[in-house]
């Protein structure tokens, strides 16, 4: 469970998240989605300690994430931002097992072997396993990158834009992977997407922001109107039932 | 090292075979480095104006079992110590800065020790080794301090860009280092003491170098996590590792390591950086990995230097530093070259 208590965040003059308060529970899939620049993933940054909030608290599992020790929140919550430039040379799979430094500080055992082996398997990666990451498509650096998160075996996974540079068979496959993290895994996953039939198709539960304020939050279903579409993105959208799954078209 | 054993033993899966297999890369490289370096040493020990042979050893000749014992062990001693040390700070420095051109020779920080050589001799007089050293690290991290701070607001993104701004700091600061020389007369002297040069090691100065080891030895205890701090600040929390507080460790190991270096033995350009390019352009950026590589290759490099600086000219000596210099300048443009290609 990650609580978000009346939490803002300025950069300068420009207020990017304005006292947000949400809980979102333990398990499935949760997709922030918003206009560009609603300030998702500054809320994202903040719960992953990768940015102080100005005001406010974010608790993982009670825990706060602004004074826990990093070891300990880092066995926790795992998180992946929107942009990774890294121009360390590591093998694909040098790269996924640092993600179970948490647990065992580099030295690893066998059962973080057999959980590295796991997630290589899981994104496909076993054909890239000795190449440099400077050797990959933006694509397959991207599915290294999650796969690395997938590895530190938190309960807490939060990802943005985890569809970035992906193909559509690899996007499928990655949303896929997901919600098999969270209905066979029990993880609690947290996604940043642009795409909202995306977070439509593959989330439970929607929380929508726009200039950094909580507009609306709940299960999928309730959330994929017209009316709250528009609120958000600010353009009328048509919802039809598509085999199932609510579906947003823009009139254009 | 216990990995290699951990992973057999391990209930692996038969597909990630061929994976565990090339592991074994790793000790290879270590082991040959090791040979040629040990080949090597044991030839450098008797190469030399006056003639040592092994045999000499063994009839316990007077003079020879002495120049032996009191020039060339221990100017190996210091070889071995300062070319391991000095390439393990130019790595431990270029992972940190995430710049694969930055190290104490391409960031100012020699200069900067340069500089406080200088003082150190203006202070205590030209015999205080210990006044010297004490002083050479403070201004060692104070030059990269410095540097570091100037990076962190460099806009300009261009990996090649930012070690130039470094030598060109360097200069500035070595200039100041001569004018002062110059102006109390001490020219001669500081440029004796900054150029690599182990034609002076006998006694005296070189054993502030045994500081050096421990040193690199914290540097492989921090390995892994100065491979995270090296892939960005947001991988680091991520994985739970105080950033800040690992890379500034890292960058004070590599400014102390420095200072002692050039306080001992002279500087040897470009040894920090064109070292660690090599080594991990063929073997990758994992530090656990690489650094054992790194100080073995570092050794040898500067092996290599000094004796071809004592053959090339013989009975005359080149200093090491300036073989160094030639040699690793060059290769430091090809490196450049390359990278340029690369961006284009
Ligand atoms: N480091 C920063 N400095 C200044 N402004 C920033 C910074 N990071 C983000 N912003 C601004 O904050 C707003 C929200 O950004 P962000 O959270 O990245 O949006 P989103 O992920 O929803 O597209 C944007 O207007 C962006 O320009
Ligand atoms: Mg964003």
């Amino acid at each position: 469970m990650i609580e978000f208590r009346s939490v803002s965040k300025s950069f300068g003059d420009t207020r990017v998240v304005d006292d947000v308060s949400l809980t979102i529970p333990t398990g499935g899939i949760t997709s922030l989605v918003g206009a560009n620049g609603a300030g998702k993933s500054t809320l994202l940054s903040i719960a992953a300690r990768l940015l102080p909030a100005d005001r406010g608290r974010v608790l993982v599992d009670g825990l706060d994430v602004a004074t826990t020790p990093g070891p300990v929140l880092a066995r926790r919550l795992a998180v992946l931002r929107q942009e990774n430039a890294m121009s360390v040379r590591l093998t694909v799979r040098e790269l996924v097992a640092f993600g179970r430094f948490p647990h065992s500080g580099g030295r690893l055992t066998a059962e973080d072997h057999r959980l590295v082996d796991e997630a290589m398997a899981w994104f496909e990666l076993d054909p890239l396993a000795d190449r440099h990451l400077d050797q990959l498509s933006g694509g397959q650096r991207q599915r290294a990158y999650v796969a690395m998160v997938m590895c530190q075996g938190t309960d807490h996974v939060l990802l943005d834009e985890p569809l970035n540079n992906l193909d559509m068979r690899h996007a499928v496959q990655m949303m896929r992977m997901l919600r098999g993290m969270a209905d066979e895994l029990g993880r609690t996953v947290v996604l940043v997407v642009h795409d909202v039939n995306v977070a439509s198709c593959y989330s439970d539960r929607i929380v929508a922001l726009r200039e950094g304020q909580l507009v609306a939050e709940g299960p999928t279903a309730d959330l994929m109107t017209p009316e709250l579409l528009r609120g958000v993105f600010d353009v009328e959208v048509e919802v039809h039932e598509l085999a199932g799954r609510r579906i947003g078209v823009p009139w254009s | 090292m216990s990995s290699t054993t951990e992973r057999r033993s391990g209930a692996a899966p038969a597909p990630s075979g061929q994976v565990r297999r090339r592991r074994g890369v790793r000790r290879r490289h270590v082991a040959a480095a090791l040979a040629a370096l040990v080949v090597a040493a044991l030839g450098s020990l008797f190469v030399g104006v006056s003639d040592v042979s092994p045999a000499d050893l063994l009839d316990a000749d007077e003079a020879g079992t002495r120049v032996f014992w009191t020039s060339r062990v221990p100017r190996l001693t210091a070889i071995l110590l300062a070319g391991s040390a000095t390439a393990v700070a130019g790595l431990v420095m270029m992972s940190l800065t995430r710049n694969r051109f930055v190290s104490p020779q391409t960031a100012g920080t020699t200069e900067w020790v340069g500089l406080g050589i200088v003082v150190a001799t203006l202070a205590f007089g030209s015999t205080s080794v210990l006044g010297k050293m004490g002083i050479a690290v403070a201004f060692s991290l104070v030059g990269t301090a410095l540097f570091v701070w100037l990076l962190q607001r460099m806009v300009l993104t261009d990996i090649v860009v930012v070690p130039l701004v470094g030598i060109l700091l360097g200069g500035v600061v070595s200039a100041a280092a001569a004018f002062l020389a110059y102006r109390f007369e001490l020219l001669q002297s500081v440029d004796a003491w900054m150029n690599g040069d182990f034609s002076g090691v006998v006694a005296g100065r070189y054993e502030l170098l045994w500081l050096v080891p421990a040193a690199t030895v914290v540097a492989y205890l921090y390995a892994d996590r100065f491979s995270v701090a090296g892939m960005g600040e947001g991988f680091a929390v991520n994985l739970g590792v105080p950033y800040t507080r690992v890379v500034t460790l890292g960058l004070v190991i590599a400014s102390v390591v420095t200072a002692i270096v050039v306080v001992g033995v002279g500087s040897i350009p470009f040894l920090g950086l064109v070292v660690p390019n090599l080594v991990t352009l063929a073997l990758g950026d994992n530090l656990r990995r690489v650094l054992p590589v790194t100080a073995v290759t570092g050794a040898a490099f500067v092996l290599v230097c000094d004796v071809v600086g004592r053959t090339i000219r013989y009975p005359y000596e080149i200093p090491v530093g300036t073989v160094g210099g030639v040699i690793g300048g060059v290769v430091f443009i090809v490196l450049l070259l390359r990278a340029r290609r690369r961006v284009a």
